[in-house]
């Protein structure tokens, strides 16, 4: 039964053996799907390399199916998985912020660490800022703190489910078939995208 | 490699780490570790009196005794195991011939520092709000993520010039 962890009560130095594998098959995959560039994440923004939305749409449906399964077989216990919570305002805020940051600087945080490893020094610079953006961000935090932690009758609260499926009113299962179809439609798009913004002198450097 | 066997991997890895350890995959989690750490190093009586790095200077463990600084070490790793398998290990600048080595870098910086600044607010980022908030069926998850593609491609034409 999982989540194992917590359940079998392993220890906390087994635990972080455990978290250095996840992490290295993390940073394995991302690398072999080529997240280790920031021109081909840029591309999914200008069209010529959708490599993002299919690895990310692709990972994140076969977890998702994979949740369900392990549920249904009571493999799993959910009560004990974490599920994100960020207020929906702070979601949002720090999401746009989070955008800003990708289209400038050309990755996220795990894939600035995958670029890194193989010596992109972009990828080393953009993770100073990020130490440096945290640091910064500990002096706002006061600011941020009414949006991150709403109180019931601020301006930032909202009354919303914890899940999406519960919030739009449907089943587990028909949201996950929703979700399957509109990736199906976005893969089909992503593929005429790389066709008409085809950047073969991008392409083949990266 | 194929992108979609690519993200069935991936999928596969986070599957793992819910199934291990009852939470998903994360990276921005391990740089408020390393910050809170030097904060409090550097600056103990700061530390203490600050709400943000409060719950830090109350505990005994170093902040870097996390799971996610030992995943993001990992990560790191993992990256270099596969390109070395790839012949893609080199030093590298990687930018878009029309701008300068230093426009890169001054624009990498900022880009992670908007990265990190935002992850604080948002409790995550592209691997710990968006990736693992969705295939948890996290509300918050799917707000993360449109709001990181979707205001990335708002501002994509202002930046054109640095990929393109």
């Amino acid at each position: 039964m999982g989540p194992i962890i917590p359940i079998a009560g392993i220890s906390t130095e087994m635990g972080f053996l455990i978290a250095f594998a996840i992490g290295l098959g993390f940073g394995f995959v991302l690398e072999q799907a080529g997240f280790s560039s920031s021109r081909r994440l840029a591309g999914m923004f200008y069209g010529y390399d959708t490599t993002v939305l299919k690895v990310f749409f692709t990972a994140a449906i076969v977890a998702m199916i994979n949740i369900f399964f392990l549920n249904y077989f009571e493999m799993i216990d959910l009560s004990m998985v974490y599920i994100h919570d960020a207020a929906v305002y702070a979601a949002l805020i720090g999401g746009v912020i989070m955008g800003v940051g990708f289209i400038t600087g050309g990755y996220c945080p795990g894939t600035s660490v995958c670029a890194a490893a193989i010596g992109k020094v972009d990828a080393i610079f953009f993770i100073f800022g990020i130490l440096l953006g945290v640091f910064v961000f500990g002096f706002f935090y006061p600011v941020f703190a009414p949006i991150m932690n709403p109180e019931e009758g601020s301006m930032w609260f909202v009354d919303n489910e914890l899940k999406v499926s519960d919030a739009l009113g449907l089943s587990d299962g028909i949201f996950a078939l929703v979700l399957i179809c509109m990736a199906i439609v976005m893969f089909w798009g992503g593929e005429w995208l790389e066709k008409k913004f085809a950047r073969p002198d991008i392409t083949k450097e990266i | 490699m194929n992108p979609y066997i690519a993200g069935v991997l991936l999928g596969l890895v986070l599957t793992a780490s819910f199934f291990l350890a009852g939470q998903g995959l994360g990276a921005s989690g391990a740089a408020k570790s390393v910050v809170a750490s030097t904060v409090l190093t550097v600056a103990p009586d700061y530390a203490k009196n600050s709400d943000f790095y409060g719950k830090y200077s109350h505990q005994k463990e170093s902040p870097m005794r996390s799971w996610l600084v030992f995943e993001v070490l990992g990560v790191l790793l993992g990256g270099f195991i596969s390109g070395a398998v790839s012949g893609r290990l080199t030093w590298k600048v990687e930018r878009s011939p029309k701008i300068t080595r230093r426009r890169r870098i001054i624009f990498a910086i900022i880009g992670g520092m908007l990265f990190g600044f935002g992850a604080q607010i948002a409790k995550g980022c592209t691997s710990g709000a968006a990736l693992s908030g969705m295939a948890s069926l996290a509300l918050s998850g799917f707000i993360a993520m449109m709001a990181i593609f979707g205001t990335a491609f708002m501002f994509s034409f202002i930046f054109k010039k640095n990929w393109v």
